[in-house]
């Protein structure tokens, strides 16, 4: 996953308000990744925003 | 091989007679995202299951579906990987890495990291434009071990099949769970940050400059092609016949990392009912198969809407099910919206 590019990451919500995960714009492709350690996304995604190259915006 | 000595390899190999094959469509028979693309990105996914890894290439890499494959065998589609440009010259970090990725809790009768491990064996059917001696590797990141082994193609645009045994590792656990528990890769060519060192041929901690037999002048090549099908990784020190699973079966497997919704299958994030401007209303869309992990959604073409001005959110998903939101822009009796969608919880 190293190298992927990933920009305008912001939180979203499920429908009873609880942080449920992240959209994010992936290598130019809008994508919604879940809060899932498993999940490759959002493990580079931490990556990233532990590494200071990526800040996740509040959700709306 | 005649059907005894068949028997008598089924016996010997210590391994299921069937579901004996830890490949996932090992005959290339699921094509999800396509069947064909000019111009992959690096780590992306064309062919079900078969991850696409590679650096610095001055040309783009196409993959197709192709009916090319090895005769009287039972394939009907190969694995075809080319370039649409040459290297000028091999730059050390330079490389090509097919892969196919399986989870650590389809492994654990591997016994890996005791003294009774056991050896595996890759056996594929493979056809390229370059005769050289390539590279084959098993890669265990979780405790950062591999293992590689070369195979020569003699005959450029031949099909072949090449069998490699490996040794069972006895240092290391695998967890049981649904993380990556080994990498099999299938080095197409590379420079020399992959090739530089002594090539390892036996399980030692990861050290990238020993995991490339050498440059197989593949990159640098003109016009390169490199097919493969009939992937097979099984227990035991010898290959038996390639396991020819339904299609059903190896979608329903692939299904567990990749789905994509189609308009003539139905499985599209789908809201129905009446709507007020201004509300917001949810729907849930069951996964055609419970996948690895949660997956990243990414949502598709709309095939109609009606009270809504725009695409859908995800609002929620699991490894089942996937809930998407949107806001109506008008009232209506019949609120609708319908979109496609892909889901990916690939290793």
């Amino acid at each position: 996953m190293n190298g992927i590019t990933i920009t305008n990451a912001q939180y979203y919500n499920d429908f009873e308000g609880n942080q449920a995960g992240v959209k994010a714009t992936i290598d130019g492709t809008e994508m919604f990744v879940p809060l899932d350690p498993a999940n490759q996304h959002y493990a580079e995604i931490m990556r990233q925003v532990e590494a200071g190259e990526l800040t996740i915006a509040d959700a709306d | 091989m005649s059907k005894a000595a068949e028997l008598a390899a089924l016996i010997g190999s210590q391994s299921a007679l069937s579901n004996r094959n830890l490949i996932i469509n090992g005959a290339m028979q699921v094509w999800q995202r396509g069947t064909t693309i000019d111009s992959i990105s690096g780590g992306g996914y064309l062919c079900d299951r078969w991850r696409n890894n590679f650096s610095g290439l001055d040309g783009n890499v196409d993959i197709d579906r192709s009916t090319d494959v090895p005769s009287g065998q039972g394939f009907f589609y190969s694995n075809k990987i080319s370039m649409d440009a040459s290297e000028s010259s091999l730059d050390s970090g330079d490389y090509f890495q097919l892969q196919h990725r399986i989870e650590d809790q389809n492994l654990t009768h591997l016994v890996k990291g005791t003294s009774a491990a056991k050896a595996v064996t890759l056996s594929f059917w493979v056809k390229s434009s370059v005769a050289s001696t390539y590279t084959c590797s098993l890669r265990d990141p979780g405790n950062s071990r591999q293992i590689n082994k070369s195979y020569v193609i003699s005959s450029a645009n031949t099909w072949q099949q090449v069998e490699l045994t490996f040794e069972g590792d006895t240092t290391g656990t695998l967890d049981n769970d649904n993380e990556i528990g080994l990498i099999v890769g299938f080095d197409l060519d590379a420079g020399s940050d992959r090739t530089s060192g002594t090539f390892s041929t036996v399980w030692s901690d990861s050290v990238l400059n020993t995991r490339v037999y050498d440059t197989t002048g593949w990159l640098e090549s003109t016009s390169p092609e490199f097919y493969i099908t009939g992937v097979q990784l099984e227990v035991g020190e010898q290959a038996t016949p390639f396991e020819h699973r339904s299609f059903g079966d190896e979608l329903a497997r692939c299904q567990r990392y990749y789905q994509a919704s189609s308009e003539t299958t139905g499985n599209l994030l789908f809201f129905s009912g009446h709507v007020d401007s201004g509300a917001t209303y949810f729907a849930k869309e069951k996964l055609t198969v419970p996948m690895r992990a949660a997956p990243t959604v990414t949502i598709g073409s709309e095939l109609g809407k009606d009270g809504f001005a725009g695409a859908p959110s995800i609002s929620w998903q699991t490894t089942q099910s996937i809930r998407s939101s949107n806001t109506a822009n008008a009232n209506s009796n019949q609120g609708y919206y319908f979109f496609q969608y892909t889901a990916s919880a690939e290793l």
